[in-house]
């Protein structure tokens, strides 16, 4: 039972992490061999750019 | 053993759905529990979701958890990424819930509970979840593609203008109605309108703490956005006591829908990290967090729906907006039961992210039933007010009159009693100055919502809060849709132009940016001055125009997928799309036909334009010069409400016209059944799902 509220919990973190970009960053950091700066988040702002700014919101 | 069980366990689930919609389809003269609706609504999710999307996923479309997905074949780290199935759920839920299954079933419940329940329900589990299911699957199967690619190329180009013509005015209508909303919630309001206008810097201290101080950060920065979100919600009523601070506030229509317009053209050319990206992430932390807390809330206060099953307004006279039960409530609710914009989203980033064809039914089928089930709650809500208060708050001036006496006594006379004392001491209770004629659906949302949370959480004292708090959470995620909305649509016009001139493509290019921000912005800002300035609050014409779009952008959707369906050489399965396709088309043609050519002049835009003419040429008495220009404006206005239903419902039209022959073509033998699928190219991310996860982890 304790394994499987962990086993949320964890899963929920993940998902909000993954919604509000995180993960992407991690994922770029990871890629580009780099490590967090504000240099770093701008130049993965500057890739995210075009994607964020073509990612509709419904009604 | 097992399936004995399961067989006994669905069987209930299965009997106590059908006594649930049983007791709120039969119960006359005597209210009922929400929970009915709650039970009724929760069954009927589990079986369509255990039965219907499985019987989808094996039978017609055949899902393979052998074919790698393209998140596994294009992976990039950037756009491709094979990703947990209920992280992607998360992310596409995020995605798909907006004001709309909130607003819609508060202006349906004008037709009493019993209409709108019933069409959620029903809507969703054979209809919106199958849209998005589907369409997520097909977008799955062709590397992601968008909804206009897979027109055009399954279709024919016509199919893809007819979907670009129909996600721009979708677009530019949404936009125009949404603002609409806020502006009529926002309306002499001070502590709403600072609320509010505190989220424009919350949003830029936001911007700048994650690019400068927190790199990254994101959580942590909403969680803190969202403190000073509540520190604003709760520091408004102080602002609204202060008569020299309220006066700065208190805005009226024009003012407001002035500020909406400047604001969306700003939004639109500022940097994206500044404003748009921590605007939408604080938007989607306060989402979340409030849908979970009203589910919560609902589930343990258990209120009981004082709205009867079906009020004499089914026959089409409603002071909400206009039209009989057929076809206007299923125009009016959209996207809690269909909606097109959905398809956009399905066939955008979420399918990039699916890791195996397999998790397409819990993503797809499964998201759609949770934005119903928030367009539910959005209906207790509503139902759980007294009706003659719910009436005093949507109806407009020009129905009800604008004396509070007088309005209080027309409800009345419509047999859902209420005194101008009541609706004072509400509109006490919730820090305003006055709740008629606050039309648009958020603020009666917000009162419901408000009177469910007080009952358990702070009592009558933090009514006021939890109501601003209400308010402030719709205008946010309507204020980000703008944001949104006027960069995609600015996008979308910069492609276009872009075949015309070069440079008008260019999406770094300063004055093509300025350019197009200006005409997407102009468009939407031209509905909402047309729905502030209208006699009868806006609504009444603009829902059911926004209504009629998303529903004919499912129609192209439907088109879409049932072509893909039929060249799969599964025709004899096409039902589970044409059915909802037919009723649709059935529901939008009707409705288009009645806003444009019906002679009540509340429903027709041609008749209303008519009457306004005559009045224009009236000698005795002849209008002043002021109200002739008034009526040339307002006759105007409603041609071009028509004219855009006409242009919309033609093209469509020729959409479904198109897709008919296809099939005619391909079931005759004329045409191969070929799809544009993506070739098959075997997973290499092991044999079951649970494998597959740890290796992309």
């Amino acid at each position: 039972m304790r394994q499987r509220i962990h086993c949320a919990w964890r899963l929920l973190i993940t998902a909000l992490r993954e919604i509000f970009d995180e993960n992407a960053y991690a994922r770029f950091l990871a890629r580009e061999g780099m490590s967090s700066s504000r240099i770093a988040y701008a130049a993965f702002l500057r890739e995210r750019e075009a994607a964020f700014q073509r990612r509709p919101r419904c009604c | 053993m097992k399936s004995i069980t399961s067989v006994l366990v669905w069987s209930c689930v299965a009997v106590l759905g059908t006594l649930s919609v049983a007791a709120i389809a039969l119960h006359r003269g005597e209210q009922i529990n929400a929970m009915w609706l709650v039970l009724a609504a929760v069954c009927s999710y589990a079986v369509g979701y255990r039965f219907y999307s499985k019987f989808i996923a094996a039978k017609v479309l055949a899902l393979d958890s052998r074919r790698a997905t393209p998140a596994e074949r294009l992976e990039n780290g950037r756009d491709f990424v094979p990703t947990n199935k209920w992280v992607v759920f998360g992310h596409h839920f995020a995605a798909i819930a907006g004001p709309g299954p909130l607003v819609g079933p508060v202006l349906a419940a004008q037709f009493g509970y019993l209409p709108g329940t019933i069409w959620i329900l029903v809507g969703a589990v054979l209809g919106g979840c199958v849209q998005d299911f589907v369409i997520l699957l097909f977008s799955v199967r062709r590397d992601g593609k968008s909804l206009s690619q897979m027109a055009k190329e399954e279709i024919g180009p016509l199919g893809g203008f007819v979907a670009f013509v129909a996600v721009i005015s979708i677009i530019v209508i949404l936009l125009g109605v949404v603002a609409l909303v806020v502006v009529n919630a926002l309306k002499d309001s001070p502590w709403g309108t600072f609320t509010i206008a505190m989220t424009i810097p919350i949003a830029l201290l936001m911007g700048v703490y994650l690019r400068y101080w927190r790199p990254g950060k994101v959580l942590e920065t909403s969680v803190l956005g969202f403190v000073l979100v509540m520190m604003a919600v709760v520091g408004g009523q102080w602002v609204a006591r202060a008569p020299q601070m309220a006066h700065y506030f208190t805005l009226s229509a024009y003012w407001l829908a002035a500020l909406i317009i400047v604001y969306g053209f700003a939004a639109s050319v500022v940097p994206v990290w500044l404003l748009l990206a921590p605007r939408d992430y604080l938007s989607t932390f306060v989402k979340l967090g409030t849908i979970f807390i009203l589910a919560v809330g609902i589930i343990a206060i258990r209120p009981t729906l004082h709205m009867p099953a079906l009020t004499r307004f089914i026959d089409g006279t409603g002071p909400v907006f206009a039209g009989s039960v057929f076809p206007f409530a299923f125009i009016t609710i959209a996207c809690g039961a269909i909606s097109g914009f959905h398809s956009l989203i399905s066939s955008g980033t979420t399918p990039k992210l699916i890791t195996r064809e397999t998790e397409t039914p819990m993503v797809g089928y499964g998201a759609m039933m949770a934005e119903s089930f928030v367009a539910i709650m959005a209906m207790i809500a509503a139902c759980t007010m007294q009706p003659g208060q719910y009436f005093a708050i949507n109806s407009p001036a020009g129905i009800v009159g604008r004396a509070p006496e007088v309005a209080a006594g027309t409800i009345s006379s419509w047999g859902f009693p209420v005194l101008a004392s009541d609706m004072t001491s509400l509109a006490k209770a919730v820090g305003e100055q006055t709740l008629y004629n606050r039309t648009g659906g958020a603020p009666a949302f917000a009162v419901g919502m408000a009177q469910i949370f007080a009952h358990s959480l702070g009592g009558e004292t933090l009514m006021a809060i939890w109501y601003h708090f209400a308010i402030m959470f719709e205008a946010l995620f309507i204020l980000t849709i703008l944001d949104a909305g006027s960069r995609v649509g600015r996008f979308m016009l910069q492609d276009a132009l872009g075949h015309l001139w070069q440079p008008l493509g260019r999406t770094s290019w300063y004055p093509s940016i300025v350019a197009t921000s200006a005409l997407i912005v102009g468009a939407w800002g031209y509905f909402l001055w047309q729905g502030v300035k209208d006699p009868l609050g806006g609504i009444n014409s603009l829902w059911p125009l926004f209504g009629i779009a998303n529903q004919l952008l499912a129609i192209v959707a439907f088109c879409v997928a049932t072509t893909i369906i039929i060249k799969m050489n599964k025709a004899r399965f096409a039902w589970i799309t044409l059915a909802p396709l037919a009723w649709l088309v059935a529901v939008t043609f009707t409705a288009s036909y009645h806003k444009i050519l019906n002679p009540n002049p509340r429903i027709g835009f041609l008749s209303h334009a008519q009457t306004l003419l005559q009045e224009l040429n009236s000698t005795a008495p002849a209008p002043t010069l002021a109200r002739a220009h008034e009526l040339a404006r307002l006759i105007f206005n409603d041609r071009l409400d028509a004219v855009v239903t006409a242009v919309l419902v033609f093209l469509v039209a020729l959409t479904v016209a198109d897709s008919a022959w296809q099939w005619f073509r391909v079931l005759s033998g004329r045409k191969a059944a070929e799809v544009k699928e993506a070739p098959f190219v075997p997973t290499r991310l092991g044999a079951s799902p649970e494998l597959a996860h740890k290796a992309v982890s």
